[in-house]
């Protein structure tokens, strides 16, 4: 829609050294996150939403080596970038926000602090002007009484404020893309909505594109404006929210969506979804991982590369027989 | 038993040095078992013909001022030294992690007491306080293994506290008390098997410790007593000789200790990593 | 349906230093028939863990009734309990399945423990009741020498399952048993869940974080709110027509893909009130409720009955 997408990840593949062998955790993924734009990364565990940000973060594990590919952020590669560089995006241009929020701060400093050490490592921010603007942000993520919040340290918050803290820290400096990590499992519902609803205005607010990872298929179509669903390291299936509930068109989509609860009417009308993940170190892995598992399996399915059809507006599924 | 040797064998083969180490611990175990049928001379046997002489082809190590042969002594000695190591690390083990689990899951008075005790013992200079007991007790081997567990109890029963204090909320603890399983089978048989791949590394570590304590006691001419062979012992002896140049006196009792402390500190790691199930894939 | 579980007034206050007092559960009130299973919600400091710990009986209540079946169990001592023969009669699912495990000891270790200490089986007769209560929970038995870091999310989940089960329970305390699962396997754990309780006859006291799986599954819902019940009801009402503010805020939480669907959003602003001396002529929930009126601050709301098997505590449901 606009000129030049906030990201376009290119081709990217990514390879875990384990004691038991290479296991090929993402193969090709590619996808666009517009400016303002907000898009979800939804799969299961194993599906690799979270080393897809983590590797576009530059913050993989060491065992872990991008294969291929490009991530084109502000003009350049971001997998290409050298640490220094890198570190230099991060936190000003580029942010990200955890699972976990208390165990994602530091324990042992005070919360206005925290945020105040960001706004002056990318901020411009000087040592004496920072307290101020940190408690700014606290009032920014509607943090009551935020001059005596900024004094406390994480334990003394809730679980739901710690998380505005990250917000607070992660969007201190403005930055073009945010990466939300599963910011609100582990949350209460009436909180997720809070802050779901916060993120997206601040958002909205600012311009920001967000790359939002989450295993709730509903959230994600509340909360955002397109879903990439994921299994086994590829991408299956981008769509906006509701047209992906409306019309899933991947298989593995629609018995994701079937095994939802919400979605159906009783227990017994739900169906798992057989087979389990592929073994990611096997060097014969079929084109399509999930295959297996799929009872539209063709021949094209086990021999030809994956495709990406076009199926609708903004609507593209990874499949040779979709639904 | 299979999986666990089979898996013994696999942490052998990733860790070369773990496998030196269990090697060298083979070696002292040996030596310890057999020490007095492997010496090629009574470790008592003084000569006065053949008083500090060099190591050569008839005394690989050399003699003492009585003639004695030293590589014998320093054989024989295995056996004492590590008797002392065993026994001063099982009675620290039982007195300290025993204590320090129960302080750890029932806190409250137990955890005080255990604590107050432990701090006691700690305001001491630790081999001071070991000199006090053995010259108290009176100059026995046995009272150096009860002196030596005494000094390492604070350790054991600190580290056993706040391991069991950590496992005391897991779930898993709930579920053995609705299995029904009363308090102290739940500390027996549900806590302090999770603690003992950590208390693995720290008697590993002690009984490198306790042979050097019992070393040092028996330095300044408290515990064993001559003629006994010692490792400490003969060092304290050989030392009066350094000077006037026969350095093999106190060279090879010295290098032995070096060597099984050094042993014993590899082993712990490794023992570690068999006994814990989740180093197994 | 003639009730198996009886909660009488049933209260805990934990002492926080300078006499004050911490009311974690206040006064609850509730049953639980045979065959039956009832959903527990609430969000978190609302005192469902301590509740399903006064129940469970690892945890004394300050005061109050649990009667299973005609005995009431807070008669006994927590501590005491493990060798007390009602013991068998009320088993718990935990939430995290892998630290609900015994690190040291193999799927068959674990599952055996309960059937080992109340049952008094040991032997071959007890391999054999392991076996039997792994091929009930679907988990294949080659599966039980292994430890817990060798099993997924979902075998776990049915070796916690098989544990629970193995003694027979007459109620079953489910905490969030598959918070922790992916969606393709939760609905295989539900599944199994919702056969055993048919097959085993038991009751099910399901405490859920996910509403939506506690629509699925629960046939009376109960709502709790710092230490208190505000809303309870069949299940199906309580969702399609809630009465209670927090109730509605609760659900209209949700997330909800399809915008039609969604119901008004009732956003909750602020902080609960504290749980420690909370004044008892305050309702709760006053503060953040969107209805608040003068006569919330002066009289507490009791629960009411507000339909057929509805009660709320409110003063304007």
């Amino acid at each position: 829609m606009t000129a030049v997408p906030a990201l376009a990840v290119e081709d990217l593949s990514v390879e875990f050294r384990t004691r038991s062998g290479t296991v090929k955790v993402l193969e090709r993924v590619a996808f666009e996150v517009d400016k303002g734009e907000t898009v979800a990364l939804v799969g299961e565990s194993g599906s690799g939403k979270s080393v897809t940000a983590f590797a576009v973060m530059g913050i993989l594990d060491a065992a872990g080596k991008v294969t291929s590919g490009r991530a084109m952020f502000g003009g350049c590669d971001l997998l290409a970038l050298s640490e220094h560089d890198l570190a230099e995006q991060r936190g000003r241009e580029l942010s990200m926000i955890f699972q976990n929020p208390r165990t994602a701060l530091n324990p042992i400093r005070r919360v206005g602090q925290q945020i105040a050490d960001v706004l002056v490592r990318h901020g411009g921010a000087t040592r004496p002007d920072a307290p101020r603007a940190a408690v700014e942000m606290l009032k920014k993520v509607r943090i009551p009484d935020p001059e005596r919040r900024a004094e406390a340290y994480p334990f003394e918050l809730s679980g739901g404020m710690c998380q505005r803290i990250m917000i607070a820290i992660a969007l201190a400096c403005r930055p073009a893309l945010l990466i939300a990590d599963e910011p609100t499992t582990g949350l209460d519902v009436t909180t997720q909505a809070v802050i779901m609803d916060l993120i997206g205005e601040l958002a909205h607010e600012s311009g920001m594109a967000t790359i939002f990872i989450t295993h709730d298929l509903a959230l994600a179509a509340e909360y955002c404006d397109r879903i990439v669903v994921m299994h086994a390291g590829h991408i299956v299936e981008m769509a906006p929210g509701l047209e992906l509930f409306a019309h899933p068109r991947h298989p593995y989509s629609a018995k994701l969506l079937a095994a939802t609860p919400g979605e159906t009417a009783s227990l017994a009308e739900m169906a798992s979804i057989p087979g389990g993940l592929p073994d990611l170190r096997r060097p014969d892995l079929p084109p399509c991982r999930y295959s297996a598992r799929c009872e539209r399996r063709t021949d094209e399915c086990v021999t030809k590369p994956l495709p990406h059809r076009a199926v609708g507006e903004r609507h593209v599924v990874a499949c040779w027989n979709p639904l | 038993m299979l999986p666990l040797l089979r898996h013994a064998r696999y942490v052998l083969s990733e860790n070369p040095v773990t496998g030196l180490a269990f090697g060298l611990f083979a070696m002292f175990l040996l030596a310890a078992i057999l020490g007095p049928v492997l010496a090629p001379y009574s470790p008592l046997q003084s000569n006065a013909a053949m008083t500090l002489k060099p190591p050569s082809a008839e005394h690989w190590f050399g003699t003492d001022q009585l003639g004695r042969d030293i590589f014998s002594r320093v054989l024989v000695a295995t056996r004492l030294d590590l008797t002392i190591a065993f026994a001063s690390v099982i009675l620290a083990f039982m007195l300290g992690a025993l204590s320090g689990v129960a302080a750890g899951y029932f806190g409250g008075w137990t955890d005080r007491v255990v604590g107050r005790l432990a701090d006691t013992i700690m305001a001491f200079p630790l081999f001071v306080l070991a000199m006090g007991i053995v010259a108290a007790l009176g100059n026995e081997v046995i009272n150096i293994v009860i002196a030596t567990a005494i000094i390492n109890f604070p350790l054991y029963a600190r580290v056993a506290r706040a391991e069991a204090n950590v496992r005391r909320e897991a779930g898993f603890i709930e579920a053995a008390r609705l299995s029904g399983n009363g308090e102290a089978r739940v500390l027996l048989g549900h806590v302090l098997p999770n603690i003992m791949p950590i208390m693995m590394v720290q008697m590993s570590l002690t009984m490198g410790y306790a042979i050097l304590n019992a070393a040092g006691l028996s330095f300044i001419g408290l515990g064993v007593r001559p003629p006994d062979a010692e490792w400490g012992i003969m060092v304290a002896e050989g030392a009066n000789f350094i000077q006037s140049g026969e350095w093999w006196i106190a060279l090879f009792p010295g290098a032995a200790l070096m060597l099984a402390v050094f042993c014993f500190n590899l082993l712990g790691d490794g023992l570690r990593d068999i006994i814990d199930p989740r180093m197994r894939t | 349906m003639s009730a198996l579980l009886d909660i009488g007034a049933l209260a805990k206050r934990f002492d926080v230093g300078g006499k004050r007092l911490l009311f974690a559960v206040d006064e609850v009130s509730f049953t639980i028939g045979r065959g039956e299973t009832v959903g527990l919600v609430g969000e978190s400091g609302c005192g469902k863990s301590t509740l399903v710990r006064l129940i469970n009986r690892l945890l004394d209540p300050t005061s109050g009734s649990i009667g299973l079946g005609g005995t009431d169990l807070a008669a006994f001592k927590a501590s005491a309990f493990a060798a007390n023969p009602n013991r068998a009669r009320i088993q718990m699912v935990f939430q995290d399945a892998g630290d609900s495990l015994n690190p040291r000891y193999t799927a068959a270790d674990a599952i055996a423990d309960p059937v080992r200490r109340l049952k008094k089986m040991s032997g071959t007769d007890l391999k054999r009741r392991v076996e039997a209560l792994a091929d009930m929970t679907g988990l294949p038995r080659e599966l039980l020498s292994r430890f817990p870091h060798q099993l997924s999310g979902g075998q776990k989940a049915r070796v916690g399952i098989a544990r629970a089960i193995a003694v027979e329970p007459e109620l079953l305390i489910l905490d969030e048993p598959t918070a922790a699962l992916d969606v393709s396997v939760q609905v295989v754990i539900l599944q199994l869940l919702q056969q055993l309780k048919r097959e085993l006859g038991m009751s099910y006291l399901f405490v859920s974080h996910d509403l939506n799986v506690v629509r699925l599954l629960c046939d009376r819902v109960l709502v709790m709110y710092l230490g208190k019940i505000v809303e309870e009801g069949p299940a199906a009402e309580v969702f399609a027509d809630p009465r209670h503010p927090y109730t509605r805020a609760l659900i209209s939480a949700i997330p909800q893909a399809d915008p039609e669907k969604r119901v008004g959003r009732l956003r909750l602003g602020g902080e609960p009130r504290s749980p420690i001396d909370p004044d008892p002529t305050v309702c709760r929930f006053y503060g953040r409720c969107p209805q608040g009126e003068p006569r919330c601050s002066s009289e507490m709301p009791l629960l009411r009955t507000a339909g057929p098997a509805r009660q709320v505590a409110c003063h304007f449901a």
